[in-house]
């Protein structure tokens, strides 16, 4: 079954953007939480509530997998999410205008695509344990 | 774009001119890494001992570190500015997201002179590699939250950037007029909120988007931010900040008789219980916030929750506290209500002042007007008295508005006041500013009037007081100079010194090492050591002596744990100080 990357309990977020910190670190070879899959935001400053913008891993197919004109982007084995080849990447932004939730971030270095490789490094490094890799069902 | 590993990346912005420039400084990198050992650098050459706080080209620098952001609890930005409540060098710290932004704007430290001629915002996006000015009259008279809306709504990098302003308070020249920092978060001591309105600077937005690379091989740093991770989050090492916070410390101090109460004429206070930090948990909390790159969280979020008509009609409000606003607002006016507390800190924190100074510029009024040095009508028929919340919001109002005698002078601070009024006997301010929430023995005192920000942060005296054995005079001295050495490499990296149990010497230096800057501990303590005494020259410069006249007179009245404080014990404490100061030249 595939695991997804999920965020259940947002309410108990500190805004610490330890989990941004962790992806950007541990994949994308960056110190800046920008360059990270998930993204976290307040919902309107100091006073708002904490909010995941995190990759929900459609079924199959996935409208990011249907944009990609190349083999980059797959359908992941399982029915959820996809996977990302890199050596396959034209960087045509095509996933990042199909994603329903524009959830896929961009790295203007590599001019490559932010997508999630539903690694859970960041529910290591998440104090509050408000993320949770879980595994789905697909029918 | 790699970290600024070997150099100090300086953004320069005139408000007179409306220009800026950017400037890199190796020599700053090498002599003082970053934080409060470049911000005293740059202020001291830049500030003008002959012109008043509030002149036009007096600078203001703001300044990180290279660990910021990118180690746990390494949250801090460090300003420096001439005070215009004490007169004399003002260094504050302030967590937040703005070190964070800055980081990621490319910018180490970022310096601001002259002044604008209309109300502006000034808005540092690091794509863009410059300063923008931009007009805010429309925002004059705004409270710090409302000003905060209105930028945000006007400017992208959501998630990723920092919005600091100031309030009324700042604009009108309230001398302890405090800059706000992403809602929950202040630059709050020694006024650097009345600098920006002196500058007719309602804010500063910071928005940094830049990717910075990992070195080329990254395990060393990976491993040594994982083990500072899992110290931070699984020992003991930082748990009470996060648990019930600073506010752990009301009852403990109310039981040594150390907790400042009723204009210090006590050093407890009755209702203790109600306003600790169990019973704000226990009722009125409802959330933590951290700042960015902070797993801690140590920000207490409390609703406040109260009817405004008849019908279950409420209104609600968030509120963060802290134990030296419990202590500033609660027990030092009398007041043991903790709704009424959260009603005072909304206020002074929205209009956009230190809540200390605040408290203790209150808790004199009060004490003045119930001897009857001051009388209401020199205060707009306001009559203070211990514990009425009610009338100590309209008395906030009243300060920020400045339309009468007595509001007129506490915008100056009760020093101030006090010299021009009468009472100078009670006051509970040391070195022009009024003291923190501990009432601990000579090391509180002394740290406070010898200490570069004249806060109990420099050194921890109230620690000292607490731990010390033995109590002795050299002692005492000792311990407070290397203290506050230690802690400006601790704020030279702009390391949160809530996570000053984490980050010791040998930790800090294997931290740098894994992104390639070499410094041993031995080096970093040498660096402290130096800072400390180049700092107390800047401050000399600005006007500091230690003197024992700026001790009040009712700090010798009030017993502390160590017991009464005697004038004789403080001038030789002040005696031992002045042959090390000799000694270092």
């Amino acid at each position: 079954m595939p695991r997804i990357l999920t965020a259940p309990r947002m309410a108990r977020c500190i805004g610490c953007e330890s989990c941004m910190l962790a992806c950007a670190r541990m994949i994308y070879g960056s110190f800046s939480p920008r360059k990270s899959a998930i993204q976290i935001r307040s919902t309107g400053g100091g006073m708002g509530r904490m909010a995941a913008d995190i990759c929900t891993a459609c079924a199959e197919p996935a409208p990011c997998v249907e944009a990609c004109p190349t083999d980059a982007l797959t359908s992941r084995a399982g029915g959820r999410g996809m996977t990302y080849r890199k050596a396959e990447c034209i960087g045509c932004h095509r996933c990042v205008e199909a994603c329903p939730i524009q959830v896929i971030g961009w790295d203007q270095e590599e001019d490559r695509p932010i997508v999630c490789i539903f690694c859970g490094q960041c529910v290591r490094f998440c104090p509050h344990d408000c993320l949770e890799m879980v595994e789905v069902e697909v029918k | 774009m790699m970290l600024n590993q070997e150099l100090i990346r300086i953004l320069h912005v005139d408000l007179t001119t409306g220009e800026s420039r950017v400037e890199d400084r190796a020599d700053l990198f090498r002599d003082y890494l970053g934080g409060t050992g470049v911000a005293v650098r740059l202020l001291d050459e830049r500030v003008h001992d002959d012109q008043d706080a509030l002149a036009p080209d007096q600078p203001v620098v703001f300044a990180i570190g290279p660990l910021t952001t990118i180690f746990p609890v390494v949250t801090k930005t460090v300003a420096t500015f001439r005070s215009p409540l004490t007169g004399e060098y003002g260094e504050s710290h302030a967590g937040g997201r703005l070190a964070s932004a800055l980081r990621y704007a490319g910018y180490d430290a970022l310096v601001i002179t002259g002044a604008a001629r209309r109300p502006v915002y000034l808005l540092i996006d690091g794509e863009k590699g410059s300063g923008e000015v931009r007009p805010a009259e429309a925002m004059v008279g705004m409270d710090v939250i409302e000003t905060g809306r209105v930028i945000r709504n006007q400017i992208a990098g959501a998630g990723h950037r920092s919005i600091i302003r100031i309030g009324p308070a700042g604009e009108r020249g309230v001398r302890f007029a405090n800059v706000n920092v992403d809602t929950f978060r202040h630059f709050g001591r020694l006024g650097l909120g009345a600098v920006f309105g002196s500058k007719k600077l309602k804010a500063i937005a910071v928005i940094g988007q830049k990717h910075l690379a990992l070195p080329a091989d990254s395990r060393a740093y990976k491993r040594t931010y994982t083990d500072i991770y899992d110290r931070v989050l699984h020992t003991d090492a930082m748990k009470k900040y996060h648990e019930l916070g600073t506010p752990a410390n009301v009852i403990p101090l109310n039981e040594l008789g150390a907790l400042p109460s009723f204009n210090l004429r006590q050093g407890y206070f009755g209702e203790a219980d109600e306003i600790g930090g169990e019973a704000f948990a226990e009722n009125e909390l409802i959330t933590k916030r951290a700042c960015a790159g902070c797993q801690i969280g140590c920000i207490h979020v409390a609703l406040y929750r109260r009817p405004f008509a008849p019908g279950w009609e409420y209104e609600s409000t968030l509120v963060a506290y802290d134990h030296e606003l419990i202590y500033a607002v609660g027990s030092l006016l009398g007041v043991g209500n903790r709704s009424d507390i959260l009603h005072l800190i909304e206020e002074i924190d929205r209009a956009g002042m230190d809540a200390i100074s605040c408290g203790t510029a209150l808790a004199w009024t009060t004490e003045a007007l119930e001897r009857g040095l001051l009388e209401p009508e020199q205060f707009g028929g306001l009559d203070l008295r211990w514990g009425d919340a009610e009338r100590y919001a309209q008395a906030v109002a009243a300060l920020v508005r400045g339309d009468t005698e007595v509001g007129r002078w506490l915008a100056q601070g009760e020093v101030a006041a006090a010299r021009h009024l009468g009472g100078a006997d009670f006051v509970t301010a040391v070195g022009g500013q009024g003291i923190a929430g501990y009432w601990t023995g000579y090391a509180h005192v002394l740290g406070h009037l010898l200490g570069a920000r004249h806060s109990h942060l420099d050194n921890a005296g109230y620690a000292i007081d607490q731990k010390l054995d033995p109590y002795t005079d050299e002692a005492i001295v000792a311990r407070m100079i290397a203290d506050e050495a230690e802690r400006i490499v601790q704020t030279s990296l702009a390391i949160c010194l809530f996570a000053r149990g984490v980050y010791d010497l040998e930790t800090i230096s294997q931290a740098l090492a894994s992104v390639g800057i070499q410094r041993s501990a031995a080096d970093l303590q040498a660096m402290g050591e130096r800072v400390y005494w180049e700092r107390v020259r800047l401050r000399e410069r600005l006007g500091f002596q230690a003197r024992p006249e700026e001790v009040p007179r009712r700090f010798y009245e009030t017993p502390t744990p160590r017991g009464r404080l005697t004038p004789e014990r403080v001038a030789r404490l002040l005696e031992i100080y002045r042959s090390r100061r000799a000694a270092a030249g």
